[in-house]
Protein backbone atom coordinates (compact mmCIF):
# COMPACT_ATOMS: atom_id res chain seq x y z
CA UNK A 1 0.00 0.00 0.00
CA UNK A 2 2.95 2.60 1.28
CA UNK A 3 4.43 1.29 -2.15
CA UNK A 4 1.31 2.65 -4.06
CA UNK A 5 1.42 5.54 -2.62
CA UNK A 6 4.58 6.33 -2.75
CA UNK A 7 4.05 5.48 -6.72
CA UNK A 8 1.53 8.23 -7.32
CA UNK A 9 3.01 10.78 -5.36
CA UNK A 10 6.07 10.16 -7.69
CA UNK A 11 3.79 10.27 -10.58
CA UNK A 12 1.93 13.29 -9.25
CA UNK A 13 5.74 15.20 -8.61
CA UNK A 14 5.99 18.72 -10.47
CA UNK A 15 9.09 18.17 -13.01
CA UNK A 16 10.91 21.30 -13.56
CA UNK A 17 12.71 21.98 -16.22
CA UNK A 18 16.60 22.13 -15.70
CA UNK A 19 18.28 25.27 -15.84
CA UNK A 20 21.70 25.39 -16.81
CA UNK A 21 22.06 28.21 -14.35
CA UNK A 22 24.93 27.21 -11.98
CA UNK A 23 24.67 28.75 -8.50
CA UNK A 24 27.83 30.25 -8.51
CA UNK A 25 26.80 32.56 -11.36
CA UNK A 26 23.87 33.54 -9.78
CA UNK A 27 23.00 36.79 -8.00
CA UNK A 28 22.59 37.03 -4.48
CA UNK A 29 19.77 39.81 -4.71
CA UNK A 30 16.68 36.86 -5.96
CA UNK A 31 15.16 40.47 -7.76
CA UNK A 32 18.17 40.88 -9.39
CA UNK A 33 18.91 37.16 -10.39
CA UNK A 34 14.89 36.72 -10.97
CA UNK A 35 15.09 39.88 -13.90
CA UNK A 36 18.36 38.15 -15.24
CA UNK A 37 16.56 34.51 -15.55
CA UNK A 38 13.66 36.12 -17.46
CA UNK A 39 16.26 38.20 -19.76
CA UNK A 40 18.10 34.80 -20.18
CA UNK A 41 14.91 32.88 -21.38
CA UNK A 42 14.47 35.61 -24.04
CA UNK A 43 18.16 35.27 -25.38
CA UNK A 44 19.17 32.56 -28.20
CA UNK A 45 22.47 30.53 -27.77
CA UNK A 46 24.28 31.04 -30.42
CA UNK A 47 25.91 28.17 -30.18
CA UNK A 48 22.90 25.54 -30.08
CA UNK A 49 20.67 27.85 -31.46
CA UNK A 50 17.20 26.54 -30.45
CA UNK A 51 17.95 26.56 -26.93
CA UNK A 52 17.98 30.01 -24.83
CA UNK A 53 20.90 30.96 -22.80
CA UNK A 54 19.12 29.97 -19.72
CA UNK A 55 18.68 26.48 -21.04
CA UNK A 56 21.99 26.09 -22.71
CA UNK A 57 25.09 24.66 -20.84
CA UNK A 58 27.85 25.79 -24.07
CA UNK A 59 30.51 28.16 -22.81
CA UNK A 60 29.31 30.65 -24.38
CA UNK A 61 25.60 30.77 -23.16
CA UNK A 62 27.48 30.61 -20.24
CA UNK A 63 29.04 33.61 -20.64
CA UNK A 64 26.18 35.70 -21.80
CA UNK A 65 24.70 34.73 -18.81
CA UNK A 66 27.41 36.21 -16.52
CA UNK A 67 27.67 38.96 -18.82
CA UNK A 68 23.60 39.80 -18.55
CA UNK A 69 24.12 39.60 -14.89
CA UNK A 70 27.14 41.98 -14.90
CA UNK A 71 25.49 44.53 -16.44
CA UNK A 72 22.00 44.28 -14.65
CA UNK A 73 24.41 44.56 -11.32
CA UNK A 74 25.45 47.61 -13.05
CA UNK A 75 22.40 49.49 -12.79
CA UNK A 76 21.35 48.36 -16.81
CA UNK A 77 17.27 48.55 -16.98
CA UNK A 78 16.15 45.05 -19.07
CA UNK A 79 15.95 47.14 -22.30
CA UNK A 80 19.58 48.27 -21.74
CA UNK A 81 21.05 45.12 -21.39
CA UNK A 82 18.94 43.58 -24.01
CA UNK A 83 20.01 46.40 -26.94
CA UNK A 84 23.47 45.58 -25.64
CA UNK A 85 23.21 42.07 -26.80
CA UNK A 86 21.37 42.58 -30.04
CA UNK A 87 24.01 45.35 -30.79
CA UNK A 88 26.18 42.44 -31.51
CA UNK A 89 24.50 39.90 -32.47
CA UNK A 90 21.86 41.39 -34.37
CA UNK A 91 17.62 40.63 -33.91
CA UNK A 92 18.47 36.78 -34.35
CA UNK A 93 19.70 36.76 -31.01
CA UNK A 94 15.87 37.17 -29.38
CA UNK A 95 14.69 34.53 -29.19
CA UNK A 96 10.88 36.59 -29.15
CA UNK A 97 12.02 38.88 -32.29
CA UNK A 98 10.75 42.47 -32.89
CA UNK A 99 7.17 43.52 -34.97
CA UNK A 100 9.33 45.66 -38.05
CA UNK A 101 9.73 45.79 -41.49
CA UNK A 102 11.79 42.66 -42.35
CA UNK A 103 9.94 40.74 -39.65
CA UNK A 104 6.60 41.31 -41.48
CA UNK A 105 6.01 38.56 -43.20
CA UNK A 106 6.48 36.59 -40.04
CA UNK A 107 3.97 38.39 -38.14
CA UNK A 108 1.79 38.95 -40.46
CA UNK A 109 1.68 35.56 -42.29
CA UNK A 110 -0.53 34.28 -40.11
CA UNK A 111 -3.13 36.90 -39.80
CA UNK A 112 -3.00 37.32 -43.95
CA UNK A 113 -3.64 33.13 -44.13
CA UNK A 114 -6.18 33.58 -41.05
CA UNK A 115 -8.08 36.18 -43.17
CA UNK A 116 -8.41 34.03 -46.57
CA UNK A 117 -9.19 31.16 -44.84
CA UNK A 118 -12.31 33.41 -43.55
CA UNK A 119 -13.01 34.81 -46.75
CA UNK A 120 -12.68 31.18 -47.97
CA UNK A 121 -15.24 30.01 -45.68
CA UNK A 122 -17.44 32.95 -46.07
CA UNK A 123 -17.78 32.16 -49.60
CA UNK A 124 -18.36 29.05 -49.81
CA UNK A 125 -21.22 28.90 -46.92
CA UNK A 126 -22.54 32.17 -49.50
CA UNK A 127 -22.55 29.99 -52.43
CA UNK A 128 -23.85 26.95 -50.76
CA UNK A 129 -27.23 29.39 -49.33
CA UNK A 130 -27.37 30.62 -52.83
CA UNK A 131 -27.68 26.93 -54.78
CA UNK A 132 -29.97 26.00 -51.89
CA UNK A 133 -32.50 28.54 -52.71
CA UNK A 134 -32.23 28.37 -56.43
CA UNK A 135 -33.97 24.66 -55.53
CA UNK A 136 -36.75 26.13 -53.85
CA UNK A 137 -38.48 27.61 -56.96
CA UNK A 138 -41.62 28.92 -57.01
CA UNK A 139 -44.14 26.05 -57.81
CA UNK A 140 -45.66 25.97 -61.14
CA UNK A 141 -49.21 26.22 -61.74
CA UNK A 142 -50.12 21.95 -61.92
CA UNK A 143 -48.16 21.53 -58.83
CA UNK A 144 -49.74 24.66 -56.95
CA UNK A 145 -53.38 23.10 -57.84
CA UNK A 146 -52.10 19.56 -56.67
CA UNK A 147 -51.09 21.16 -53.47
CA UNK A 148 -54.27 23.08 -53.27
CA UNK A 149 -56.50 19.47 -53.21
CA UNK A 150 -54.36 18.05 -51.30
CA UNK A 151 -54.44 20.56 -48.42
CA UNK A 152 -58.33 20.16 -49.17
CA UNK A 153 -58.71 16.82 -48.71
CA UNK A 154 -57.25 17.13 -45.69
CA UNK A 155 -59.47 19.54 -44.10
CA UNK A 156 -61.34 18.41 -41.03
CA UNK B 1 -11.18 32.14 -64.09
CA UNK B 2 -13.12 30.07 -61.89
CA UNK B 3 -10.58 27.21 -62.15
CA UNK B 4 -7.80 29.55 -61.08
CA UNK B 5 -8.52 29.18 -57.57
CA UNK B 6 -7.68 25.78 -57.75
CA UNK B 7 -4.49 26.28 -58.91
CA UNK B 8 -4.05 28.78 -55.64
CA UNK B 9 -3.18 25.77 -53.83
CA UNK B 10 -0.23 24.93 -56.49
CA UNK B 11 0.59 28.01 -56.55
CA UNK B 12 1.47 28.93 -52.57
CA UNK B 13 3.03 26.07 -52.46
CA UNK B 14 5.19 26.91 -54.93
CA UNK B 15 5.98 30.38 -53.68
CA UNK B 16 6.69 28.21 -50.04
CA UNK B 17 8.84 25.83 -51.54
CA UNK B 18 10.75 28.64 -53.15
CA UNK B 19 11.56 30.00 -49.98
CA UNK B 20 12.49 26.58 -48.03
CA UNK B 21 15.00 26.10 -51.28
CA UNK B 22 16.48 29.49 -50.29
CA UNK B 23 16.54 29.29 -47.09
CA UNK B 24 17.09 25.72 -46.08
CA UNK B 25 20.58 26.58 -48.56
CA UNK B 26 21.83 29.23 -46.09
CA UNK B 27 24.00 28.70 -42.94
CA UNK B 28 22.35 29.73 -39.70
CA UNK B 29 25.13 30.28 -38.35
CA UNK B 30 26.00 32.73 -40.39
CA UNK B 31 25.03 36.26 -38.18
CA UNK B 32 24.74 39.56 -39.77
CA UNK B 33 28.47 41.34 -39.34
CA UNK B 34 26.72 43.95 -36.78
CA UNK B 35 29.88 45.95 -36.09
CA UNK B 36 30.41 46.64 -40.10
CA UNK B 37 31.37 50.20 -40.11
CA UNK B 38 31.12 50.89 -36.26
CA UNK B 39 34.44 51.15 -34.54
CA UNK B 40 35.54 47.96 -33.06
CA UNK B 41 34.24 47.87 -29.15
CA UNK B 42 36.74 49.04 -26.51
CA UNK B 43 38.01 45.41 -25.19
CA UNK B 44 41.22 45.68 -22.65
CA UNK B 45 42.51 41.85 -22.76
CA UNK B 46 45.57 40.90 -20.18
CA UNK B 47 48.55 39.19 -21.90
CA UNK B 48 48.58 35.61 -22.43
CA UNK B 49 50.66 33.52 -19.95
CA UNK B 50 54.09 34.11 -20.08
CA UNK B 51 53.94 37.65 -21.99
CA UNK B 52 54.04 41.02 -20.74
CA UNK B 53 51.89 43.19 -23.38
CA UNK B 54 47.92 42.64 -23.39
CA UNK B 55 45.84 43.56 -26.37
CA UNK B 56 43.20 46.59 -26.34
CA UNK B 57 40.92 48.08 -28.88
CA UNK B 58 43.74 51.44 -29.04
CA UNK B 59 46.48 49.07 -30.73
CA UNK B 60 44.60 48.83 -33.61
CA UNK B 61 44.45 52.63 -34.88
CA UNK B 62 46.27 54.74 -37.43
CA UNK B 63 46.84 51.23 -40.14
CA UNK B 64 44.18 48.14 -41.85
CA UNK B 65 44.66 45.55 -39.59
CA UNK B 66 43.09 42.25 -39.41
CA UNK B 67 41.81 40.74 -35.64
CA UNK B 68 41.44 36.83 -35.54
CA UNK B 69 39.79 35.04 -32.87
CA UNK B 70 41.33 31.40 -32.10
CA UNK B 71 41.42 29.04 -29.34
CA UNK B 72 43.94 26.03 -28.98
CA UNK B 73 40.83 23.90 -28.36
CA UNK B 74 39.76 25.20 -31.50
CA UNK B 75 40.31 22.38 -34.64
CA UNK B 76 39.11 24.64 -37.99
CA UNK B 77 41.82 27.35 -36.08
CA UNK B 78 44.54 24.66 -36.59
CA UNK B 79 43.81 24.62 -40.13
CA UNK B 80 44.29 28.33 -40.31
CA UNK B 81 46.86 29.00 -38.45
CA UNK B 82 49.59 28.61 -41.13
CA UNK B 83 47.93 30.79 -43.47
CA UNK B 84 48.52 33.53 -40.94
CA UNK B 85 51.62 32.26 -40.53
CA UNK B 86 52.56 32.82 -43.93
CA UNK B 87 50.67 36.30 -43.80
CA UNK B 88 52.85 37.21 -41.26
CA UNK B 89 56.20 35.96 -42.98
CA UNK B 90 54.79 38.16 -45.92
CA UNK B 91 54.75 40.69 -44.05
CA UNK B 92 50.96 41.74 -45.97
CA UNK B 93 48.96 42.90 -42.53
CA UNK B 94 49.44 42.93 -38.85
CA UNK B 95 46.99 40.40 -37.75
CA UNK B 96 46.21 40.86 -33.54
CA UNK B 97 44.73 37.63 -32.09
CA UNK B 98 41.96 37.25 -29.29
CA UNK B 99 42.83 33.56 -27.62
CA UNK B 100 39.58 32.87 -26.81
CA UNK B 101 38.29 30.85 -24.07
CA UNK B 102 41.45 28.61 -23.13
CA UNK B 103 40.06 26.46 -20.18
CA UNK B 104 44.28 26.54 -19.06
CA UNK B 105 46.30 29.15 -18.88
CA UNK B 106 49.20 27.47 -20.46
CA UNK B 107 47.00 25.73 -23.73
CA UNK B 108 47.50 29.37 -25.58
CA UNK B 109 50.87 29.69 -25.42
CA UNK B 110 51.93 26.45 -25.63
CA UNK B 111 49.91 26.29 -28.94
CA UNK B 112 51.60 29.56 -30.40
CA UNK B 113 55.23 27.77 -29.60
CA UNK B 114 54.50 24.70 -31.53
CA UNK B 115 52.49 26.03 -34.69
CA UNK B 116 54.00 29.71 -34.89
CA UNK B 117 53.31 33.26 -33.89
CA UNK B 118 51.66 34.90 -36.34
CA UNK B 119 50.16 37.71 -34.63
CA UNK B 120 51.61 41.38 -33.55
CA UNK B 121 49.37 41.37 -29.82
CA UNK B 122 47.73 38.27 -28.39
CA UNK B 123 45.27 39.19 -25.82
CA UNK B 124 43.58 36.72 -23.40
CA UNK B 125 39.90 36.36 -23.18
CA UNK B 126 38.92 33.37 -21.47
CA UNK B 127 35.25 35.09 -20.06
CA UNK B 128 34.56 36.05 -23.87
CA UNK B 129 34.55 39.81 -22.74
CA UNK B 130 36.11 40.82 -26.34
CA UNK B 131 34.12 37.99 -28.11
CA UNK B 132 31.02 38.73 -26.97
CA UNK B 133 31.83 42.62 -27.82
CA UNK B 134 32.75 41.53 -31.27
CA UNK B 135 29.42 39.32 -31.47
CA UNK B 136 31.54 36.19 -31.88
CA UNK B 137 30.43 32.67 -32.04
CA UNK B 138 32.44 30.29 -32.83
CA UNK B 139 36.07 30.49 -33.66
CA UNK B 140 37.84 31.40 -35.92
CA UNK B 141 36.28 34.45 -37.09
CA UNK B 142 38.44 37.50 -38.35
CA UNK B 143 37.43 41.39 -38.66
CA UNK B 144 39.08 43.29 -41.09
CA UNK B 145 39.67 46.70 -39.18
CA UNK B 146 40.88 50.35 -41.28
CA UNK B 147 43.29 53.11 -40.22
CA UNK B 148 40.32 54.94 -38.01
CA UNK B 149 39.80 51.39 -35.93
CA UNK B 150 36.36 50.73 -37.75
CA UNK B 151 35.33 47.23 -38.46
CA UNK B 152 34.60 46.53 -42.09
CA UNK B 153 34.50 42.90 -42.83
CA UNK B 154 33.29 39.79 -40.65
CA UNK B 155 34.74 36.49 -42.25
CA UNK B 156 33.54 33.36 -40.40
CA UNK B 157 35.71 30.12 -40.57
CA UNK B 158 38.63 29.68 -41.30
CA UNK B 159 40.41 32.02 -43.56
CA UNK B 160 42.25 30.69 -47.00
CA UNK B 161 44.02 31.31 -49.55
CA UNK B 162 40.61 31.37 -52.08
CA UNK B 163 39.30 33.64 -48.93
CA UNK B 164 42.16 35.97 -49.40
CA UNK B 165 42.05 36.50 -52.30
CA UNK B 166 39.05 37.19 -53.46
CA UNK B 167 37.56 38.96 -50.50
CA UNK B 168 40.11 39.81 -48.12
CA UNK B 169 43.49 41.26 -49.80
CA UNK B 170 41.23 43.40 -52.11
CA UNK B 171 39.34 44.89 -49.25
CA UNK B 172 43.16 45.70 -47.19
CA UNK B 173 44.15 47.67 -50.41
CA UNK B 174 40.86 49.75 -51.16
CA UNK B 175 41.15 50.32 -47.37
CA UNK B 176 45.06 51.06 -47.29
CA UNK B 177 44.34 53.87 -50.30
Amino acid sequence: MTRLLLALLLACAVVLPAAAVEPDEMLHDPALEQRARDLSANLRCLVCQNQSIDDSNAELARDLRVLVRERISAGDSDDQVMDYVVSRYGDFVLLNPPFKLQTLALWGGPVVFLLLGILGLVQFYRRRAATAGAAQAPLSDDERKRLDRLMRDDAP
Amino acid sequence: MKRLVYLLPLLVLLVMGGYFVVGLGMDPRELPNMLEGKPVPDFDLKPIKGRDRGFRHDDLLGQVSIVNVFGSWCVACRVEHPFLVKIKQQGLVPVYGIDWREKDADAGPAWLRRFGDPYTLVGDDPQSKAAIAFGVTGAPESFLVDKQGVVRYKHVGPVDQEVWDNTLWPLIQELRK
